[in-house]
């Protein structure tokens, strides 16, 4: 990771809180939250090339609250982020998507999905073969491509 | 100084690698230039956790967004269709869906039948062959009998229907309208040394099982075990001319980024359509001040992509959602010009399987249908592995406002100006589109889906890029002759997109190649008088 990639500490308060407002954990599906540590890790160890954006998005963030997020009374917050999500824009938009393609490749999301968490190759999947018979009303229509 | 060769390729994707196979036999000292590398495939996104993710970065299809080194930048800004391309050997056949169509015999005669566009110089009958070849060498699987186009013959069997194909069936049979199991270039099984499909979902990005079909693993060992030379991560600048107006050879800079001469007695470009005007343009000089081969004034013009109007929603029972290759089935039902439609020329539904989750999460946000907050889990699970959709692939007709020029600032890493696009939908299309999108939600209300979305166009849907250089009788009207050879440097070959004089509504990979086989085809036959 360069410098470039890194957040401050308050961006990576701000990414937590607004991680936790789009997706909060679910006892009834037995999930966690997109502010969960393992994932919040995940989301800032592959920020990349989108750093310049999620930290542009995390300061708009930070200035619609117009104070230190983790004072924000729940209500409060999830106000903030909708209006953050409101205002759209490539920024929030990125940031958006980084936390759910963190969020949907974590073992225990994926899992809870019904999925394997796996790459893949090289195990692939299976694909039913279908009902052929199916084609056969097409197969008896007259030809429909154009002479030319 | 390197030596001189018979036959220069710039380019190693679907057609240069085409090409290179087929010239090949005459032994001549072939040497063809790329400006990427050789791919990896144990690299490739479907290797790991973060496959799906992969897609917004480093194997982004648009190279303004991916932005590897072997890329180049492209301005298009004015376009409401960003152009997407692949740069390494292979090309465009590393990241292609594999759907594998040709055009119909009705697409090369546009003006006689609808009194638009042009008419090609050649017909579907003089490429059939070239189409069986390419068919053979790629690898093509499908099924024979179609009443939707002519007559092939797949060397494999079909993709199978899996579920989401047997659920768009149903829906196309409850409706009467055409459909049949796409050709693919996915091996269906054990295939000249490649590996069958294991269903791995997710070809686009490159095949890590090497199943789909990309020239890197197709026509390139078979044309260097032939003898041809490739020599990898060489970006053509310029092309340069003698004193009789023929191309001396070209002026690339290496891997190092030193800046080489190559002398040939031949130069084929196969730059896709805005690679191969790009270079023209650039290798404008006293003796071509409008760039090279442009006495028409056509190189650059009438660049066409095929619109797509993408259609899809959620069904309730589970589709094969990422776990199958997204090719599926291919419906010919709206095709061939019918005027009570209000446009002329036609499109082919495309069918899709679905997609993974992040991709279903990130989309559907976007959409507005997942939400934040307390609803987000509960709305995922219904969205997720439930996504039927459909494509309207629609044919754009050729207009010479639709360009690729030389950006006057925009340059790539090597100081060579990038390409600017400049393109709008025409009206004839943009009704094409809405025909498309209104008779894919019946389609998809046959299926039972609900929250039915619309993407029209593809942003990032520039994958085809056609007509920017086109064949044709006239020298007036065209760029190259009947056979692909430039009207005003007779040593100087385009074999790639570029040439299309229409575009037809499929994708268009099959059709260029099995055109560069044919211009190969041609120029061995005219060996001993080829700059007559």
């Amino acid at each position: 990771m360069s410098l470039d990639d890194t957040l401050t500490p308050a961006q990576r308060d701000n990414l937590r809180a607004i991680a936790g407002v789009i997706i909060p954990a679910s006892a009834q599906f037995d999930v966690p939250g997109a502010d969960e540590p393992a994932i919040q890790a995940d989301i800032v160890a592959t920020l990349g090339r989108d750093a310049g954006l999620v930290r542009q998005a995390l300061d708009e963030f930070a200035r619609l609250a117009g104070s230190p997020l983790a004072s924000l009374n729940p209500e409060r917050r999830d106000a903030v982020a909708l209006e953050l999500r409101a205002k759209g824009g490539a920024a929030v938009a990125t940031l958006t998507r980084i936390v759910l393609q963190c969020y949907y490749r974590d073992d225990r999301v994926v899992r809870s999905l019904g999925l394997e968490p796996r790459p893949p190759y090289p195990k692939g999947h299976v694909l039913e073969e279908g009902d052929w018979t199916l084609l056969d009303p097409v197969r008896a229509r007259p030809k429909l491509w154009r002479p030319a | 100084m390197n030596d001189p060769v018979d036959v220069l390729i710039i380019g190693a994707g679907a057609s240069g690698a085409a090409v290179a196979w087929s010239l090949a036999d005459t032994k001549m000292h072939i040497l063809c230039l790329e400006q990427g590398g050789w791919m990896n495939p144990a690299t490739y996104p479907s290797t790991g956790r973060d496959w799906e993710a992969r897609a917004f970065g480093d194997f982004s299809p648009s190279p303004n967004i991916r932005a590897r080194p072997e890329d180049y930048p492209i301005n298009d800004d004015n376009s409401p269709i960003k152009v997407v391309n692949f740069n390494g050997v292979g090309g465009g056949t590393i990241m292609y869906t594999a759907h594998f169509p040709r055009l119909h015999p009705s697409d090369f005669r546009v003006r006689s039948l609808d009194d638009v566009g042009e008419d090609w110089p050649i017909d579907y009958d003089t490429l059939v062959p070239f189409f069986e070849e390419n068919d053979r060498m790629m690898g093509v699987s499908g099924l024979a009998g179609d009443p939707g186009v002519p007559p092939r013959h797949p060397p494999m069997p079909p993709l199978p229907l899996g579920r989401s194909g047997a659920m768009l069936a149903k829906a196309m049979n409850r409706l009467g309208w055409h459909w049949w199991p796409s050709d693919t270039t996915v091996a269906t099984v054990d295939y000249e040394g490649r590996a069958r499909c294991i269903n791995l979902g997710h070809c686009t990005p490159g095949c890590a099982q090497g199943a789909k079909a990309s020239t890197d693993i197709t026509y390139w060992p078979a044309a260097q075990r032939a003898g041809v030379e490739l020599r990898t991560h060489c970006r053509v600048r310029e092309i340069t001319t003698d004193e009789h107006g023929m191309a001396a050879g070209v002026v690339y800079y290496d891997a190092d980024g030193n800046e080489q001469f190559q002398a040939a007695h031949v130069v084929v470009l196969a730059c896709n359509g805005v690679g191969t005007p790009r270079l023209l343009l650039n290798s404008a000089s006293a003796r071509f001040p409008n760039g090279l081969a442009n006495s028409s004034g056509l190189v650059g013009k009438n660049l066409m992509f095929h619109p797509y109007a993408q259609v899809y929603g959620y069904v309730d029972e589970a589709t094969d959602s990422n776990r199958a290759p997204p090719t599926c089935l291919w419906s010919k039902e709206f095709y061939e010009t019918d005027p009570s439609r209000g446009f002329v020329r036609g499109y082919t539904f495309q069918f899709g399987r679905g997609v993974g989750p992040v991709v279903e999460a990130v989309a559907s946000e976007a959409k507005g249908l997942l939400p934040w907050g307390a609803g987000h889990h509960a709305a995922f699970r219904r969205l997720n592995g439930h996504r039927l959709g459909l494509s309207a692939i629609c044919e754009d007709l050729p207009e010479e406002h639709n360009r690729v020029t030389l950006d006057p600032t925009l340059k790539d890493s090597d100081g060579i100006p990038a390409p600017r696009i400049d393109y709008r939908i025409g009206d004839n299309t943009a009704r094409m589109m809405e025909h498309g999108i209104a008779h894919a939600k019946e389609i998809l209300a046959a299926a039972g889906a609900t929250d039915i979305c619309v993407n029209s166009p593809i942003l990032y849907g520039g994958w085809h890029l056609l007509g920017t250089a086109r064949m044709g009788a006239d020298p007036a009207r065209s760029v190259v002759n009947e056979w692909g050879r430039s009207h005003d440097v007779k040593n100087l070959f385009i074999v790639d997109g570029s040439l299309f004089v229409t575009s037809g509504g499929v994708n268009p990979t099959s059709t260029i190649q099995a055109l560069a086989l044919y211009i190969a085809d041609q120029m061995k036959q005219r060996l001993a008088n080829l700059f007559d």
